[in-house]
């Protein structure tokens, strides 16, 4: 597995640059991913996403839906498109320290 | 992922159909970023119980394969060959008319011979000519025979997952080769030995834990359709039921877990509850067999009957009388083709019959299980639901048949009736990428990643194109489809070659004409969009 660093941290990810070890996310560990997706600064709105994600993701061990999370936080596709412009699924995910989905998506 | 990626005027200005100036017969390949998918995670590999799980990538030079690789491909050939005469076949009838060569979406996109359909299968052919007939020992490479070695495994991989087995080229085979089933077998091989992609591992080891691809657990599952319902009854002012697992129901559905996670899917989603209310149907959703799409069908044969059977063991499980399947792509392949001897007969099911029209579907006598799109034509025939067309007047529409309903299921004009009656704009791409001969997504089969952009955009070119055409001379601005697949992966597909069309299912077009019993005043498409004045 590649270890991706960024200033002191080392953090274990995959091919894609999610973390392994949702469990040992934090801020830092956030600001340091988001310099991967094209997030020059973490914003109010970027951590709305994130937390909201993060808060779905403890009680139902997954992402939730594109539209229910665009619904919940009030941003559009779209918005999120700008926030992380590889998307919800790949880029605010990857941020929020959730693992990466596959299949049809 | 945040990288450079070539800008489609690069990408089309490099494809050059030109033979290579090396020998056919030399296998090696370069493995560079964005034309291959990374391996399959270890984690998964070692759940789904299968052979030599462990940390490799193909850009590696050591695939820390098993020290009797070669023993182990050769056997499983020789096994696959009695097992399958249609293998066997294959291997011998073919005579290189090159019928198929320029019609593969990855070789028109690639320019790369390995991608005519009759050299990739070749690679393997080569390889039976060696050790297995008695044309390599007169003729020796003159008859087109080599050596299997790790440069031929690694090629395999190369080529094998460059295919999304849509079998449009078999379309054109005057023998009736079918490719899919080729490099179904070769990815099956070099399974063996522990080589296989993590969009294909991953999606299967979630179906076997959760029920669905996805990994979305039951309560999960439950979330989202609860969403879907409240959603649907802010846009129509009707609460619809969804039921889940519920025993004795009429009818079971199954539908891609995408459907109830992804957009452009989700917008499908609630036009299936719409219509499924309007029409009064006994039915339930299930959280065991809540995926349509059989990630198995991709890579092995023994995985693919062990997920397809969750779909008889619910329907009996539930005690439904019959199963209606949505919008999903490879699934009406391994139902059509594959599941009535993989896991059949389902014998204690009744032989499908429309609740509403009465219509009996005898075409699904041996398998009990209806396309949503034979189901919806069938109402809108007997003119059982009510339609306002205009509420799609927005939008100019062209249809792209899904590969495997197309020319698995022979899904053709079911669709087009439906489109037809829900809207006033539409308009057929051309005769040649559409229909049986219609081009693959390019991302099919388990190709759909981000690390393989580059052969994505590549092998959707042909169908970019013609939607394209239509744009152009039409100004269509929505590409409806009905798999899970093309839900994902047109998108950025049309953004990349063309712009400015939307992608969306053909129940979410029947859900925004839909009148509803008792609706407030529509002002908005499910998407939430204004109808047009």
């Amino acid at each position: 597995m590649p270890i991706f660093e960024y200033k002191e941290l080392k953090i274990e990810v995959d091919e894609d640059g999610f973390i392994q070890k949702p469990e040992e996310w934090n801020e830092d560990i956030a600001k340091a991913l988001a310099t991967t997706e094209d997030v020059a600064e973490m914003s109010e709105a970027h951590w709305k996403i994130v937390y909201y994600l993060r808060d779905y993701y403890k009680k139902f061990g997954i992402a939730p839906m594109i539209r229910k999370l665009c619904k919940e936080t009030g941003f559009s596709l779209k918005d999120i498109y700008e926030l992380y412009p590889s998307g919800p699924a790949k880029g605010a995910c990857k941020v929020a320290g959730l693992t990466k989905p596959t299949g049809c998506v | 992922m945040s990288e450079s990626k070539l800008k489609p005027e690069e990408l089309a200005g490099n494809i050059k159909y030109e033979p290579k100036e090396k020998d056919w017969l030399d296998p090696s390949v370069e493995f560079k970023h964005g034309v291959f998918n990374y391996s399959g995670i270890p984690k998964n590999v070692e759940y789904l119980q299968q052979p030599n799980p462990r940390k490799w990538q193909p850009t590696d030079k050591d695939w820390q394969l098993p020290e009797n690789w070669k023993q182990i491909i050769l056997e499983g050939l020789r096994d696959r060959l009695h097992r399958f005469r249609s293998l066997q076949i294959f291997m011998d009838i073919c005579v290189r008319c090159g019928a198929c060569a320029d019609k593969c979406h990855f070789f028109l996109g690639s320019g790369d011979p390995k991608n005519m359909p009759v050299l990739r299968a070749e690679l393997l052919r080569s390889v039976y000519r060696n050790d297995f007939t008695l044309a390599s020992k007169l003729f020796g490479k003159f008859s087109g025979s080599r050596e299997l070695t790790v440069d031929v495994i690694k090629e395999w991989f190369y080529y094998f997952f460059q295919c999304t087995q849509c079998r449009r080229c078999s379309v054109f085979c005057p023998y009736g080769i079918d490719t899919a089933e080729i490099t179904l077998l070769v990815r099956e091989l070099l399974n063996l030995i522990g080589i296989n992609i993590d969009w294909i591992i991953t999606p299967v080891a979630n179906s076997f834990r959760t029920g669905n691809h996805l990994g979305i657990q039951p309560h999960g599952f439950k979330d989202s359709i609860d969403f879907a319902v409240d959603e649907l009854e802010q846009i129509t002012g009707i609460k619809v039921d969804a039921p889940i697992n519920k025993k004795g129901a009429e009818i079971l559905f199954i539908t891609p877990s995408a459907d109830y996670f992804g957009t452009p899917h989700y917008y499908t989603l609630l036009g299936y509850l719409a219509l499924f209310h309007e029409i009064g149907l006994d039915y339930t959703w299930s959280s065991y067999a809540s995926e349509g799409g059989n990630f198995g069908s991709f890579i092995s044969h023994d995985l693919m009957k062990s997920l397809n059977a969750k779909i008889y063991a619910e329907a009996k499980r539930l005690g439904v009388k019959w199963i209606l399947g949505g919008e999903c792509g490879h699934m009406w392949r391994v139902i059509h083709q594959y599941m009535d001897t993989l896991n059949g007969p389902a014998d204690f099911l009744e032989v499908p019959v429309s609740p509403v029209t009465g219509t009996r579907f005898e075409n699904t006598r041996s398998t009990k299980m209806v396309h949503i799109c034979e189901f919806t034509a069938d109402l809108i025939k007997n003119n059982k639901i009510k339609l306002d067309k205009s509420r799609n007047d927005h939008r100019k529409i062209t249809f792209h048949d899904s590969c495997n309903p197309a020319r698995a299921l022979g899904l053709i004009e079911e669709p087009r009736y439906i489109i037809k009656n829900v809207c006033n704009n539409f308009f057929e791409m051309p005769e040649n990428t559409i229909k049986e001969q219609t081009f693959c997504c390019g991302s099919g089969s388990g190709l759909g990643t981000d690390e393989n952009f580059e052969m994505r955009m590549r092998g959707g070119l042909p169908r970019a194109n013609a939607v394209k055409f239509v744009k152009e001379k039409h100004g269509v601005n929505f590409l409806g489809c009905i798999c899970a697949i093309d839900k994902a992966t047109l998108p950025p597909l049309i953004d990349y070659w063309v712009g400015g069309v939307d992608v969306g299912g053909v129940h979410e077009l029947v859900g925004n004409a839909l009148i509803m019993n008792g609706e407030k005043e529509r002002t908005t498409d499910l998407r939430g969009e204004p109808f047009s004045e």
